[in-house]
């Protein structure tokens, strides 16, 4: 079974060289630490920024200079500042070539809510709509069930929508599967000393499991 | 084509109760302090604040839902506020929760003299209920109005007796699109200028678009989320 930092691990090998990368809120966010050394990565801020760095020393913190997590950061060579309505326009018109976020359900057809529970907690959407219904590439960082035990792996969610059918993978705790509309949640890889069996236990929505399944490989 | 004001309090003074206002920055970054403040003075009520955030409980836009002076917020994102969410829940407050690029791009649809635009974030989600669609290529749409907005009320880096407004780093945020989609737009900056002293290569929002402006003080700047790291 994975910590965050393995899912964040897992999820940065999915990585390409010479992409532009949104980073959620998260253990999306850890996914920076761990891009694989030699590649040109650029990490775009849909508060208006692509080129963005690790968080600053301590003393250097500008309040001029956040994320969309509202983290203080820092630039990196060659950053770019714009504004909010570039930011999403750039994203809406297919720029950002991968988009990782955290989701509270899935479904699998690919429907994804992650912004609301009614008559519990009210945040708002921020961005995500608008990049789970843009981006080429969308992988969902998630535990695979809910604090109560429940899968969050469904034949279809039961919160309120971010977006449909658009999420293409899914990395857990336990799995890496890929979301197929119309046949299901394709179980590609088990995490370390995870069993199929496990993983279909935890798993709500149609599992499918096609041969052998290969462990991940993390360093 | 003097357009500068002496303070906050002359900037905001016709700012009438009821009104709809929009207030640039993301989070805490980039916010019209000065003005936060002296709406929180005047006292006006009623207001509809179309941000994209709602501050924290004592700063930013948080100050003017303590004083229960915001009748309904049109945002993205209120997570950080415990008083919002208080006043949500007991049906004190109305907010109407919007996608962020959607967001932005109703303010830009104002600032380009566009009534709508089509956009593809909220389509199958509660956000279309009600709304035209329409299918371009095989895709589904949902048609989203320009905002209709009297007051703007922005804060920029470097500003210019004309109106010309340059912003810093990530500040730049829902502050330029919303300066260009105000009927009446105020600007407050760290810095004013006489015009003809900012390189007009690097002007962001041009003048025409503001209305008034002034040279604020004693900015905080408050950080919302301050992450480190530690030198090795």
């Amino acid at each position: 079974m994975l910590d965050k930092v393995g899912i964040a691990k897992r999820i940065a090998q999915e990585v390409k060289d010479g992409s532009y990368v949104n980073l959620g809120i998260g253990i999306p966010t850890l996914v920076a630490n761990y891009i694989p050394k030699g590649l040109n990565v650029t990490l775009q801020s849909e508060n208006g920024m692509l080129g963005m760095g690790p968080f600053p020393f301590e003393g250097e913190e500008d309040a001029d200079l956040i994320n969309a997590g509202k983290q203080t950061i820092t630039e990196v060579s060659g950053t770019a500042y714009f504004d909010s309505a570039l930011s999403f326009g750039m994203i809406r018109a297919g720029k950002v070539d991968l988009t990782i976020l955290g989701a509270m359900e899935v479904s699998e057809n690919g429907d994804i809510a992650n912004w609301k529970i009614p008559g519990k907690m009210v945040k708002g959407m921020g961005g995500a709509m608008d990049l789970v219904a843009a981006a080429k590439n969308i992988i969902v960082a998630m535990q695979h069930v809910n604090k109560a035990g429940e899968s969050k792996l469904l034949p279809e969610c039961t919160l309120p929508l971010t977006g449909v059918k658009c999420i293409k993978k899914i990395v857990t705790e336990l799995a890496v599967l890929e979301v197929v509309p119309g046949k299901g949640f394709v179980l590609l890889e088990r995490a370390p000393g995870v069993t199929v069996e496990e993983i279909r236990k935890a798993t709500a929505g149609k599992l499918v499991v096609e041969g052998e399944i290969p462990e991940m490989i993390i360093d | 084509m003097n357009k500068v004001v002496n303070n906050a309090a002359a900037a905001i003074h016709d700012i009438q109760d009821g009104e709809v206002i929009m207030l640039g920055g993301f989070g805490l970054c980039g916010i019209p302090e000065n003005c936060i403040n002296a709406l929180v003075n005047k006292g006006t009520k009623d207001l509809t604040c179309i941000s994209n955030n709602a501050g924290v409980d004592d700063f930013g836009i948080g100050l003017m839902l303590k004083t229960r002076q915001v009748k309904k917020m049109i945002s993205s994102y209120v997570g950080e506020n415990a008083e919002f969410e208080r006043q949500l829940l007991s049906g004190e407050l109305e907010v109407d929760l919007i996608p962020q690029g959607t967001l932005a791009t109703r303010c830009m649809a104002a600032a380009y003299g566009m009534p709508a635009v089509w956009v593809r974030a909220g389509v199958g989600t509660e956000v279309a209920i009600g709304k035209e669609t329409r299918v371009f290529d095989g895709v589904e749409y949902l048609l989203e109005m320009a905002f209709k907005a009297k007051f703007a009320i922005v804060k920029a880096w470097k500003g210019d007796t004309h109106g010309n407004l340059i912003f810093r780093k990530t500040t730049r945020n829902f502050n330029m699109p919303m300066a260009m989609a105000g009927q009446i737009t105020i600007a407050e900056v760290e810095e004013l200028v006489p015009a003809g002293t900012l390189d007009p290569d690097h002007i962001h929002v041009p003048g025409i678009y503001v209305h008034r402006i002034f040279q604020g003080d004693n900015y905080e700047k408050r950080i919302e989320q301050r992450t480190v790291r530690q030198k090795k």
